[in-house]
């Protein structure tokens, strides 16, 4: 704790864009009481001020370089609860979508002969190097949703993230399912709490926030089909935020 | 020989989006070292949209940048759109320079509030001004609220918009939003005008080096969506031939590459608009551009901050435009028009996002699949010429205490409103 008994915040960023770090700015706009309730040491996008003493960190963006494990380590050594920010440090987000491709392709596509410069391997979620305490998902994290979770850590409570199915929130709001208009959407088998955002807004889920526990895919795949789909566009769909999962899923299927 | 001896090393420049480094080495007056490294970790965007389909793109490169996410995302519709021959409607036009117009006005509230005034009023962060200014605090607050309300009403929320798609919209606003938000835009003159005063009383650092400066350009506004690329130096290329203006290359201490085109260096971002597409501004955006005392052509790269603000005035006023057009005509409920693939093909989209003049180019084949894919990020277009303002800034300071030379560097790295985190970098990929 800070000398005033606020506990002592730090934000930090891996790969990502950052996106997650501006709604957090961004929900000052309507909570700046947030300030009062805690001393933000380090926020390197916001601020100039760098400490090292903090008990809850934020971390936003995927783990992509073997460099980046030493930096989680010693943030998962300093802080009591480590949240991962967003889809990309939750899940991998789009970054994840580089291990659909060879390693060594991806490199030399972009930096040509020039590709050894740059330390870079397949993008993870921050859960697979160091033990996470919460998540705040979606890309980008929903601004209620943060001040919400912020609010449940300082009460010492689990953050109230929602484990049932988009679709209920997309009922709530009295959407028309866009299964019935002829389009897609991934809400069945996704976690809700963005309040059906983008069905809302005409464009089917994507997946952003992460499957729910224990989702029956194969029926997805199945209304996917019905719906008219692909089999490459029905992967296209499950991969564009879930691909470290889907293939960690495969790998684990092959190996049985 | 000189005795000054300097060593700055800056690791990780706070208060900008990303991760770069500054390093000057000056040993017996000589300068040794004198850059900015890029330190992002690379994302390689370009490499895995391949293989998707193209009604994806937009959403995954709007990825790239949480900032300019609305001007990832138009680019990356205007460039599909140009592959696959698909026509916008007037008011899908309108819509999207409207949204752009929020994301301008977001973007450059946080840069110059955020990130920049506390610079010039002696602090580390916005956060200590809310107790010391707390009126320029809730000012910025205000502005960024209703920029970031005017994306929501549009595109669904700022960060990712959700209803942009190919052709047009998957939502609509309605008039009652449209008319609403009109009125507060013009309450927000208020807001400009203080805005304009305060960031005319800051005391910007005095230095000069003339440029290339490169942007868009359009006969009928001041650009921010297609056109024809304009350069200072009297060069004119239409936007397909981007790669005659970027030329990129690697560098080996930055994970970002490298641009040039008539010189060594040349600079993109407001100032670059500014300049180049001066006459075009509102009138009530040259009457603020005078009150900070800028006639074009500027050569204070410091001074690309008050080009933000001027571009800020502009689009409150064009923003008032446009709303009342949309009010005049009423809202049509248009659908994105059905895509039909013609087999495929290549097309580049390019806009100047906050941070200058963006372009994607892919490549589709007949199923609509990406092969091909190439991004160049205004901030990458920036870094040869910031480290050229480097060099040439160095040596008029370099007998200041070294404190004060770091915190020169530093607030010229944070003039170019560099966007790290959008290295999605530029391949040297040849398209067939």
């Amino acid at each position: 704790m800070g000398k005033n008994g606020k506990p002592k915040v730090a934000f930090f960023d891996f790969a990502g864009c950052e996106g997650c770090q501006l709604t957090v700015v961004d929900s000052l706009q309507t909570h700046l009481d947030l300030l009062d309730a805690v001393e933000i040491v380090q926020f390197r996008e916001a601020m100039t001020e760098k400490g090292e003493d903090y008990q809850i960190a934020f971390v936003e963006g995927s783990c992509t370089r073997p460099s980046d494990e030493a930096r989680l380590e010693k943030i998962r050594a300093q802080a009591d609860v480590v949240v991962a920010l967003g889809a990309c440090a939750h899940l991998g987000g789009v970054n994840a979508l580089k291990g659909l491709h060879p390693l060594d392709d991806v490199r030399r596509w972009v930096y040509g002969d020039n590709a050894d410069w740059y330390e870079t391997y397949e993008a993870r979620p921050i859960s697979a190097v160091i033990e996470v305490d919460a998540v705040i998902p979606g890309c980008p994290i929903d601004r209620e949703e943060f001040v919400r979770v912020v609010k449940a850590l300082l009460l010492g409570k689990k953050p109230p993230i929602p484990d049932y199915p988009l679709c209920v929130e997309c009922k709530l709001r009295e959407n028309v399912c866009l299964f019935h208009i002829g389009e897609f959407c991934l809400g069945p088998v996704i976690r809700a709490g963005c309040g059906a955002i983008c069905p809302t807004y005409g464009s089917g889920c994507e997946g952003c926030r992460g499957f729910i526990p224990n989702p029956n895919e194969n029926a997805m795949k199945d209304v996917l089909a019905e719906a008219g789909l692909t089999v490459e566009e029905l992967m296209s769909r499950f991969t564009m935020f879930n691909a470290y999962q889907v293939q960690a899923q495969q790998a684990d299927e092959e190996g049985k | 020989m000189s005795a000054v001896n300097v060593n700055i090393n800056v690791h990780h420049v706070t208060r900008v989006e990303g991760h770069g480094d500054i390093v000057v080495d000056i040993k017996n007056g000589e300068i040794k070292t004198c850059r900015f490294e890029v330190v992002e970790a690379p994302r390689f965007f370009e490499a895995f949209v391949r293989g998707r389909p193209y009604y994806e793109l937009s959403h995954i490169t709007s990825r790239i940048c949480g900032i300019c996410s609305v001007g990832h995302a138009t680019t990356s519709l205007r460039a599909t759109e140009n592959a696959l021959g698909v026509e916008i409607s007037e008011q899908t036009e309108l819509l999207r320079r409207l949204n752009f117009y929020g994301e301008i006005i977001d973007s450059h509230v946080l840069h110059t509030y955020y990130l920049v005034a506390p610079d010039f009023l002696g602090v580390g962060s916005v956060i200590p001004l809310a107790e010391s200014h707390p009126d320029i605090v809730m000012r910025a607050l205000q502005i960024k609220k209703l920029s970031g309300d005017l994306c929501a009403m549009i595109g669904g929320r700022h960060t990712h918009p959700v209803a942009m798609a190919v052709g047009g919209f998957t939502h609509l606003p309605t008039e009652s939003e449209v008319r609403e938000m009109k009125g507060r835009f013009e309450a927000a003159r208020a807001d400009m005008d203080a805005t304009v005063d305060l960031f005319a009383s800051l005391p910007w650092p005095e230095f000069e080096r003339e440029t290339e400066y490169i942007s868009l350009t359009r006969d009928d506004m001041y650009a921010f969506i297609d056109g024809t690329i304009k350069t200072s130096d009297g060069f004119s290329y239409p936007i397909e031939e981007y790669r005659q203006v970027t030329n990129e290359w690697c560098v080996p201490f930055s994970t970002a590459k490298w641009t040039k085109h008539n010189r060594d260096a040349y600079m993109v971002g407001a100032l670059a608009r500014f300049n180049n597409n001066f006459d075009q501004l509102h009138p009530r955006a040259k009457e603020a551009a005078a009150k900070l005392g800028m006639k074009p052509p500027v050569i204070n790269p410091f001074l690309n901050s008050a080009a933000q603000v001027v571009e800020m005035v502009h689009c409150i006023e064009d923003g008032i435009q446009i709303m009342d057009e949309l009010l005049t005509r009423g809202i049509q409920p248009e659908e994105p028009p059905a895509v039909r693939l013609n087999g495929g093909g290549e097309g580049v989209g390019s806009c100047d996002v906050p941070r200058g003049i963006l372009f994607h180019n892919y490549v589709y084949d007949e199923q609509g699949i990406c092969i091909q894919a190439n991004c160049v990020i205004p901030t990458n277009q920036n870094y040869a010429n910031l480290n050229a303002d480097m060099r040439a800034l160095v040596p008029q300071i370099m007998d200041k205490p070294q404190e004060e030379i770091r915190l020169l560097l530093e607030m010229l790295v944070r003039a170019y409103d560099p966007c790290i985190s959008c290295s999605t970098h530029f391949l040297n990929v040849t398209f067939v």
